[in-house]
């Protein structure tokens, strides 16, 4: 018998009993579909010991890690806290500790957290306002052990949050920031896998910090980032990721304009494009793809279509 | 036929969960490349939509699965009012067939995942 935590209520499983049915058994809905555990309606995520691994059978070897499961098929071997995905609204403090202009509109946000806090680079955080307006940012960094979130925030004429950011947000404010959520990051385990990011616009913040973590982490597949921008102020890291190209051999980088190239040294046209015409066959592969929605979505596709595998494909779409 | 594989569900002739996992990721490549059938599944989730598609298999495969009647007609029923008719059942049910053949399923047990498949098509088109 194991004690299942959810909602702030305590429930004991019966003998062999899954938790989808303890929870329905004490009138608790929770949303489920096939209970075969197929169709991952009933998805959920353990705060506190990990599920058994036969509860994880078909979800991705990111949420594997964060200790996602289906609740249809766990039979639980130990008490367990579980929520909804995504169901964690617990608000944290952190100050304003850096901002720097990296491009005209891309500025460059630091945020040390009042508590510690875990993470994988490449997963997002929503921003709250004192106000209540929220955002959704991808972090940039990896975890270095100082509570440290990085974020390259893009500066939208119009945008509430990001003009924002940009005008009155000054080092030494306070902001409160949610549990990184989403699934987009690096796992190690394959090192020799071949790895593909692309990235239009900030797009390039999870990836940045997803191949700094497969780099700090010895990844010794060859890594290839397309990063796309309309003109050539938006390749606002190309000083960095050159200087990383020169540091990792297996890490290269390419700059893609979809505008006009005035100082001829970048290549033309779209980075999703680009970059599934140079490697039409992606069996084997992990992909990674953020940015605008529609490229996300259209390569998300196309990268099927040419042999990776569902499950070795990330992505986060952010409007952005 | 041996005693063991003339008592096997088919479910269990098939190879049982693996085998759909296999299937899943050729049987959804192979739809979303057919031009036939493709439109259907613009702008929809990938996840998710294979998630379904592992749910329609391990049906269609004889295993475990609790969707009724009224879940495919509900579910479907968009793609009704966009067109979905027989032509395009019967184009889902080939590529079905030929995932199976690719994956080195004899012919007899093809033809019972697709009688299974079969018992779908009035609920799928709402008729």
């Amino acid at each position: 018998m194991t004690r299942i935590k959810f909602n702030e209520q305590t429930f004991e499983t019966e003998n062999n009993e899954t938790i989808l049915h303890t929870l329905l058994r004490n009138n608790v809905q929770v949303p489920y579909g096939c209970k075969a555990g197929v169709c991952q309606s009933c998805l959920m995520r353990s705060l506190d010991n990990a599920p058994p691994s036969a509860s994880q059978v078909g979800l991705k070897d990111t949420q594997q890690k964060q200790n996602y499961f289906l609740s249809c098929i766990c039979q639980p071997e130990n008490d367990m806290t579980v929520v909804l995905p995504n169901a964690e609204s617990v608000w944290l403090e952190a100050e304003v500790i850096e901002k720097i202009e990296l491009s005209s509109n891309v500025v460059f946000l630091k945020l040390k957290s009042k508590e510690p806090l875990a993470f994988f680079a490449g997963q997002f955080v929503n921003l709250r306002r004192n106000d209540g307006v929220i955002r959704s940012y991808s972090i940039a960094n990896t975890p270095n052990g100082e509570h440290e979130l990085e974020f390259h925030i893009r500066i939208l004429p119009n945008g509430q949050f990001s003009r924002w950011v940009a005008d009155e947000l000054e080092v030494g404010m306070s902001l409160s920031f949610s549990h990184a959520q989403g699934n987009c990051h690096y796992v190690e385990g394959q090192a020799e896998q071949l790895l593909l990011l692309i990235g239009t616009g900030t797009g390039l913040a999870p990836l940045y910090g997803i191949i700094r973590d497969a780099l700090s982490h010895k990844h010794q597949g060859e890594i290839h980032l397309f990063h796309g921008s309309r003109d050539e102020s938006g390749l606002y890291l190309e000083e960095k990721l050159t200087a990383l190209t020169q540091k990792h051999p297996n890490f290269h980088y390419i700059p893609c304009l979809s505008g006009a190239d005035v100082s001829g040294k970048y290549t033309l046209g779209r980075a999703n494009q680009i970059a599934l015409e140079k490697f039409p066959k992606l069996n084997g592969w992990r992909v990674y793809l953020c940015g605008q929605p529609e490229m996300v979505l259209h390569s998300k596709r196309a990268a099927y279509l040419q042999g990776a595998s569902l499950k070795e494909i990330y992505a986060d779409a952010f409007a952005s | 036929m041996t005693e063991s594989t003339a008592n096997a569900t088919l479910f269990e002739q098939l190879g049982g969960e693996a085998a759909v996992n296999a299937a899943v990721d050729i049987f959804y490549r192979k739809v979303l490349a057919d031009y036939r059938i493709n439109r259907f599944f613009d702008g929809v989730d990938m996840d998710t939509q294979a998630a379904k598609q592992k749910a329609f298999l391990t049906m269609a495969f004889g295993g475990p699965a609790n969707y009724s009647g009224k879940d495919m007609r509900d579910g479907h029923a968009k793609f009704v009012k966009m067109g979905l008719d027989n032509s395009h059942f019967d184009a889902v049910v080939e590529n079905l067939a030929a995932t199976l053949t690719e994956l080195g399923v004899s012919q007899e047990l093809i033809g019972q995942v697709a009688a299974i498949a079969e018992t779908t098509r009035t609920d799928v088109l709402g008729k």
